[in-house]
């Protein structure tokens, strides 16, 4: 791909600030509880809080020991204990482990501080006085709510998020994301212009301009431009579909947590598996981590014949040039080695399985869905799929995706399939097709095409008068994915007959093989172009509405083309790289804030329920 | 001006000046005879509790408050106990201490608020005498009982009583006391006859005098014995012999200096801790004094006592001389930070050091620049050539910057507004002939002098200097004005002095809006609408506060109203709950968009109203019946239960069953469950989920019974997984049955027979059932499924059977290229075609490629 950056693209702001802030608090808290003392940290907080704070520097302020706290009562562990810390996040408040009441039950006495991430709720300390230890522990909140991943990630690492808001109607986590806002706002802000779209975009917009009506306002240099918020359920096919750009496959393959990846022993081709930091410092993954995965490999060669150049240089050398060349350059070319050498590993490993036969063709499923082809011989290939029990997550992605594509399934299709699908997979899944069916991921088509128009038409009346006051998490029951007309509108589907380049991308297509443009991404683009909504009537009215935009007139900014994207209940990789093309074309800076980083398979295994 | 300094008496160095303050409002028919008195220092107000007139055991003393100037705010016959003593508290509230103990609080108005206890014991041995002092930590309470023991409350807002120890030989109360607040400790300094001795919280510590010679004597032993053991005593230093009994002392206003009265007409001055002398006089006088206060200034240069009798008011000071003034009324001494008050029945008078800014510009015949300035400028006025000349004088001393100073802060100091304005006048002359002096303390002086003369109007009566208004700061004179409801005023204030809203403005109107909600007559509505009107759009304004109040006063419905206009919802709840209206508070958190509201008052809600209710309340609030399932769903699974029952969602009770059944070990109550969720799901009329839930019965029920004959362990396994267990354990009738039983589609059975016959190795029996009948997935998994096994030879053997379309792909599987080309060249088909060129190696033979190469043109043309 042709790195032409240009020339006058804005230097994004400095993130790291947000860990510094999230450190110094944490830091305060543990001073709080004088003395050495052992701190149990939530399984799912260890990770974000090595991002932030490592053992040394817990060490270094009187921690004596780290324990990881899982779903289990803890056992009690050593004597010499006697203060006791924990951090929590809020996700799983009313499970915190009965250890004071198992302590008082051993004749011992020890002080306990909960902290709770990112907020402390007033019933945590009601469910604690139920338990009956109120009064022998001390509560606090740790406000962490931003963690950046990299230079323009950050995530709130909240992957409940999803399931809690769109599935189970739960708004805890607005007001979270609120604060969030209102984090950034106070440190990079103001913002001048604010876009959204969704339901929970508007709470979240509306959540944090409260909190900045009731704070204190600073004038100061604002280094984020403009705003735009958007719902997840706005647009659910782009992260169902496979992703095929490095960094999304590593994802979807490995599993990147945290901005880390555990690379298995067949990739390191060593015994043992190797944890690496993604991220832009690691100068090798950073060129390749937007490309598509076909131009990996050329990438790949052509950088380890440059290193070898590097290295080769050496020969003609005499001791002092030697000399320079080891001091200077040789260490980076040591860490550029292992590195390139860590990546080829992983993209033989990804090439070994999605070159394969039926890779080729769950692909070319995939597109056919997309592009609303042949759909019989995809509905027969998801048969099949099913009926050979490739893989269960799978086989309900392209379900959904069907589902989602051609704005529900025929009633015989569905129950046809569905049957099969709890046939192969166990009826538990009975469970689950009920919540794809509530947050519409997968439906069953209305009989009588007007009549649903109609209703859809009526359910939006309804909806306007009342939304202000009634939130009715569950609307998405009616609602419709529209996604035909969306693509048609939005021209989201390349004509396919036309040879795509990946080498030289276009448009944001590229991220899937030149066979879709990502809603959200398309959303984002159109909305900055025409500066709001307007000419997008029509769109909006399909996506349900719910849109905002809101200029603040007082703000006048030099920073107007650094662009701050929220997505609210999560967004892919690929997302986040067609969003890094269009800003490379467009001369500007995005910065993707999300409540976590997310794929098909996450969000799909987010809808399970037989983790109860 | 000739007059400022006609009230002016020296005393040694310095001057002593008596200004009026006001002359009284009050008509008090015996001015203040026979009266319990008690004024609050910083101009604050009067108490007076009036015996009456012809004592009889019906008639009730007179409680009555005024404002220094003398105009009633309060005035109510005393129906409590006999008072011993009369005080006001830092935020002016009365302080009533009774005789057996019990302390009253009274707000400015004459309003009860509430009492307390200075303790059990009290309550026999009544308190004979009590002092109210003021400390950093408040006001306190110092009585001492008729058992001769001293009680101390240093705070009586924190009220922590403290009895002191028993004090030897003392019988009644001691001839005089007072209380000292020393190095953060509250002590009590008494004299009995000719004893002094310090009490604090542990031990009563003699005081020696050195009166007589045997005490001198007996200190020199003690002295030659153990030197430590001197500072046991401590004495007042150099207390002339003469002197025998003291019979009155005071402490300074800022507890650094003590003065003692003995019955010699000695007045003994010295520093509180008995360690300095500061002088001693003779006052010639030899009754006790009525009441003995200092009068002192920061940076005074002669502290002075002022000592009152019957007619007679003495100021004594370091030096020999005094002053002395005729009283001709009764009146009493109040102690300021800058001198004293003296409250008579007709007039209100301060009594003070002349500061030294005023002395050098005032006095008679004065060269200092200040003086000279204002010269200048009243020639100035006059439009004489003089005023350069005094100009001219200052500059060359250059002086100028002083003179501006000196005149500025002397105006300060000036009671007369006329006096005021002539030296800011004559500053503001001053400063013109100076390039670079700051505006600032020119300008604060004239801002603070406005607010100070506004305060110091007759019908306010806040009698302030400047050194108590800077020493007060401007909060607590809003304060002060809030209490006294000049609420005006107190606005006018804030805005002139430019306080943020949040301190000011919007804090004297929320203490407008709170008194105006205690006005019983008015109505509701009218009270609801004053409010909203005049708070309008006022930054800072907690409606919910005010609210909170009028609830308080027991009118809720008014609250209700004004909760209205709070502008954050969040504020509203907690107020709502108290009063009971809860639903109303849950949709206000909902509003709020705070959670964690929101799970306050669902909480809040469960424990108050009855189960029924309570789910009602919920199926009316989405938000709050996810939030509730939500933690349902973690802490109380029955409760989930009964609240979609309540709902009469079948279709969610149908999926908490099957939910359950999966913890559910034992298969009876499994099946038990589950058949539970096929009811529901009846009943929901999802008719599928019902149909799947009763195969999975089914499923179950075979399963148990495969498991028992055959010991397999099936139990819990899909249909998918059950099948291929059978059909790998060589089970495959029963693996037939269960493909009738349960309408398995051809093509899944195939499949899956299929691959287990693969995985088995079982080569033959997938023959034979290749040959049973006609394949419905076709032949090509066959192909796939030998190839993958590794086993091409087997695989070679299904070739032939697949489709036409498929054949190329079946050759390219078992590696057979010639295959694969002859059936892509067969079939013309382009793409297929290519397919195969893209699999060829640089090794495959050569007329294979130029075969295809030439099909794949022929099949482009067409």
């Amino acid at each position: 791909m042709a790195h032409s950056v240009r020339r006058d693209a804005p230097e994004l702001p400095d993130f790291s600030l947000l860990k510094r802030l999230a450190r110094d608090q944490l830091i305060y808290l543990l001073e709080q509880l004088p003395g050495r003392k052992d701190l149990f940290i939530e399984a799912d907080l260890m990770s974000p809080l090595d991002r932030i704070a490592n053992v040394t520097t817990l060490k270094q302020h009187d921690v004596d020991k780290l324990y990881k706290v899982e779903h289990k009562p803890i056992v009690s562990t050593s004597d010499q204990m006697v203060r006791g810390c924990f951090l929590y996040p809020l996700t799983n408040w009313f499970l915190f482990p009965d250890v004071v009441n198992a302590d008082k039950a051993f004749g011992r006495f020890r002080r306990y501080k909960i902290i709770f991430s990112p907020q402390k709720f007033y019933a945590c300390e009601n469910l604690l006085e139920e338990q009956g230890i109120f009064g022998d522990v001390t509560t606090d909140e740790w406000s962490f709510y931003l963690l950046p991943l990299d230079d323009d990630i950050i995530s709130l690492e909240l992957p409940e998020f999803f399931r809690d808001y769109f599935l189970e109607g739960d708004q805890r986590w607005v007001r979270t994301a609120g604060s969030a806002l209102h984090l950034l706002h106070s440190v990079y802000g103001p913002f001048s212009k604010v876009y959204g779209i969704g339901r929970c975009s508007k709470m979240a917009y509306e959540s944090w301009r409260e909190q900045v009506e009731e704070g204190e306002q600073r004038a100061r240099q604002a280094e984020i431009g403009n705003v735009f918020l958007i719902d997840r359920d706005v647009d659910l096919v782009t992260p169902l579909c496979s992703q095929v750009v490095y960094e999304g496959l590593v994802d979807d393959i490995f599993r990147i947590k945290c901005g880390c990846v555990e690379f298995c022993p067949d990739v390191t081709s060593s015994d043992k598996s190797i944890k690496v930091m993604l991220n832009s410092q690691d100068k090798v993954f950073n060129e390749i981590r937007n490309e598509h995965f076909s131009q990996v490999f050329g990438f790949l060669s052509q950088k380890a014949r440059n290193l070898q150049t590097a290295y080769d240089k050496r020969s003609g050398m005499n001791i002092k040039q030697m000399k320079t060349f080891v001091s200077e350059e040789l260490k980076g070319l040591k860490q550029e080695h292992r590195l390139l050498s860590l990546h080829i590993g992983a993209s033989e490993s990804m090439m070994k399985k999605k070159t394969k036969q039926d890779f080729q063709e769950l692909l070319k499923t995939e597109h056919s869905l997309l592009e609303g082809f042949e759909i019989r011989e995809c509905i027969s290939y998801i048969e099949e799929h099913i009926n050979r029990q490739v893989s269960m997550v799978e086989s309900m992605r392209l379900l959904c995706l069907l589902s989602l594509t051609e704005n529900g399934l025929l009633p015989k299709d569905y129950r046809s399939l569905k049957a099969q699908f709890l046939q192969s997979y166990g009826i538990e899944h009975l469970l689950t097709f009920s919540n794809l069916k509530q947050l519409g991921l997968l439906v069953e088509q209305q009989p009588g095409e007007t009549l649903t128009v109609m209703e859809s038409r009526v359910g939006k009346l309804v909806n306007d008068k009342t939304a202000g006051k009634l939130t009715d998490a569950f609307s998405s029951l009616a609602k419709k994915s529209n996604f035909r007309a969306l693509g048609r509108r939005l021209n989201l589907v390349p004509k396919s007959d036309e040879e795509y380049d990946l080498r030289v991308p276009r448009d944001m297509a590229y991220i899937f093989s030149g066979a879709y443009i990502p809603l959200s991404c398309k959303l984002i683009e159109q909305v900055l172009e025409r500066d709001g909504w307007t000419g997008l009537e029509e769109v909006t009215r399909m996506l349900n509405g719910h849109e905002f935009a809101v200029t603040d007139a007082r703000v006048k900014t030099d920073s107007q083309r650094i662009i701050l994207v929220m997505f609210l209940g999560g967004c892919t990789f690929s997302e986040i790289s067609a969003l890094r093309f269009l800003g490379r074309e467009k001369g500007i800076k995005f910065i993707v804030v999300t409540t976590a980083i997310t794929n098909s398979a996450r969000l799909l295994e987010s809808m399970l329920d037989n983790h109860a | 001006m000739a007059f400022i300094t006609a009230n002016w008496n020296p005393l040694g160095e310095a001057f002593y000046r008596k200004i009026e303050l006001y002359e009284m409002g009050w008509s008090l028919r015996d001015g203040l005879k026979e009266c319990l008195v008690a004024a609050a220092p910083y101009g604050g107000p009067i108490a007076l509790l009036r015996q009456p007139q012809r004592p009889s055991s019906s008639a009730r003393p007179q409680l009555e408050i005024y404002s220094s100037s003398g105009a009633n705010m309060a005035s109510f016959p005393w129906k409590s106990g006999p008072v011993r003593q009369l005080g006001w508290t830092v935020c002016d509230d009365l302080l009533c201490i009774q005789e057996d103990g019990t302390v009253l609080i009274y707000d400015l108005f004459g309003a009860f608020k509430r009492h307390f206890s200075m303790g059990n014991e009290v309550v026999q041995n009544q308190v004979l005498e009590a002092k109210v002092f003021h400390s950093p930590y408040g006001t306190g309470v110092a009585i001492v009982t008729g058992a001769s023991r001293f009680t101390l409350a240093t705070n009586i807002d924190d009220l922590k009583l403290r009895r002191l120890p028993e004090v030897p030989g003392l019988q009644g109360a001691p001839s005089c006391w007072v209380v000292l607040t020393q190095d953060r400790q509250t002590k009590v300094l008494l004299a009995n006859g000719v004893d002094l001795y310090i009490l604090d919280n542990t031990s009563c510590t003699p005081v020696v005098r050195q009166t007589q010679t045997t005490y001198s004597l007996l200190c020199l032993i003690i002295l030659a014995l153990s030197p430590l053991t001197v500072c046991v005593f401590q004495t007042p230093p150099g207390l002339s012999p003469q002197a025998c009994s003291i019979v009155n002392m005071a402490v300074s206003f800022s507890y650094k200096y003590l003065a003692l009265f003995t019955d010699s007409g000695h007045l003994w001055m010295g520093s509180a801790n008995l360690k300095d002398k500061l002088s001693e006089v003779d006052t010639k006088v030899r009754t006790p004094p009525k009441q003995m206060v200092w009068c002192r200034r920061p940076k005074s240069q002669q502290p002075s006592v002022v000592i009152m009798w019957d007619r007679l008011l003495l100021v004594a000071g370091e030096c020999t001389d005094t002053i002395q003034y005729t009283l001709d009324e009764e009146s009493v001494c109040v102690a300021e930070l800058d001198g004293v008050r003296i409250i008579g029945g007709s007039r209100h008078e301060l009594l003070q050091e002349v500061p030294s800014a005023c002395q050098d510009i005032f006095k008679i015949a004065s060269m200092a620049p200040g003086a000279l300035l204002l010269e200048a400028h009243k020639e100035y006025e006059k439009s004489s050539q003089k005023a350069d000349e005094y100009l001219r004088e200052i500059k060359e001393q250059s002086v100028l910057g002083e003179a501006v100073r000196q005149c500025v802060e002397a105006a300060g100091y000036e009671h007369e507004p006329e006096t005021q304005k002539t030296l800011l006048r004559a500053a503001s002359f001053g400063k013109c002939f100076l390039s670079n002096y700051p505006p600032e303390p020119f300008v604060s002086m004239c801002r603070d002098l406005k607010v100070l003369n506004s305060v110091r109007e007759y019908t306010v009566g806040i009698p302030l200097t400047h050194t108590q208004y800077k020493q007060m700061t401007v909060q607590v004179l809003i304060d002060r004005l809030v209490y006294r409801k000049l609420y005006p005023l107190a606005i006018e204030i804030c805005r002139y002095l430019k306080t943020p809203e949040y301190q000011g403005v919007s804090r004297v109107l929320k203490h407008w809006a709170c008194c105006k909600v205690q006005q019983k007559e008015e109505p509701d509505e009218s009270i609801a609408h004053a409010v909203s009107v005049k708070l309008g759009e006022a930054a800072g304004i907690s409606y919910s506060e005010i609210a909170a109040r009028a609830y308080e006063c027991g009118r809720t419905e008014l609250a209700i109203k004004l909760l209205e206009f709070e502008p954050r919802s969040g504020e509203q709840v907690p107020l709502l709950l108290k009063m009971k209206r809860s639903q109303l508070a849950l949709s206000k958190a909902i509003e709020s968009g705070d959670t964690d509201l929101v799970y306050t008052v669902v909480t809040y809600l469960k424990n108050e109203m009855n189960r029924g209710d309570f789910f009602m309340t919920l199926r009316n609030q989405p938000v709050a019946l996810s939030l509730y399932r939500q933690f349902c769903k973690h802490q109380e699974q029955d409760t989930l239960k009964d609240l979609f029952n309540q709902d009469d969602d079948h279709q969610e009770l149908g999926n908490f069953y099957v939910k359950a059944s999966y913890k559910e070990k034992k298969l009876e109550a499994r099946l038990s469950l589950l058949q539970s969720a096929v009811d529901e799901y009846n009943k929901a009329k999802n008719e599928f989920a019902a149909k799947a839930t009763e195969e999975e019965m089914k499923l179950l029920r075979f399963q148990r019974r495969l498991d028992e004959e055959k010991g397999e362990a099936l139990l819990g396994l899909s249909l998918q997984e059950t099948l291929h267990a059978l059909l790998t354990s060589n089970f495959h009738k029963q693996a037939e049955q269960l493909y009738r039983d349960f309408r398995v589609p051809d093509k899944r059975y195939w499949w899956l027979k299929l691959t287990a016959l693969a995985e088995k190795d079982d080569w033959e029996e997938m023959e034979k059932f290749a040959k049973s009948k006609k394949s419905p997935i076709g032949y090509l998994p066959f192909v796939e499924v030998c190839v993958k096994q590794h086993n091409k030879y087997e695989a070679k053997k299904y070739v032939s059977k697949v489709t036409p379309e498929q054949k190329v792909k079946a050759h390219l599987a078992i590696g057979d290229l010639e295959g694969a080309a002859e059936a892509a060249i067969e079939r013309r088909s382009e793409g297929e075609i290519s397919t195969v060129l893209s699999r060829c190696s640089p090794t495959t033979d050569r007329a294979l490629l130029e075969r295809l190469n030439r099909a794949r043109s022929t099949a482009a043309k067409k």
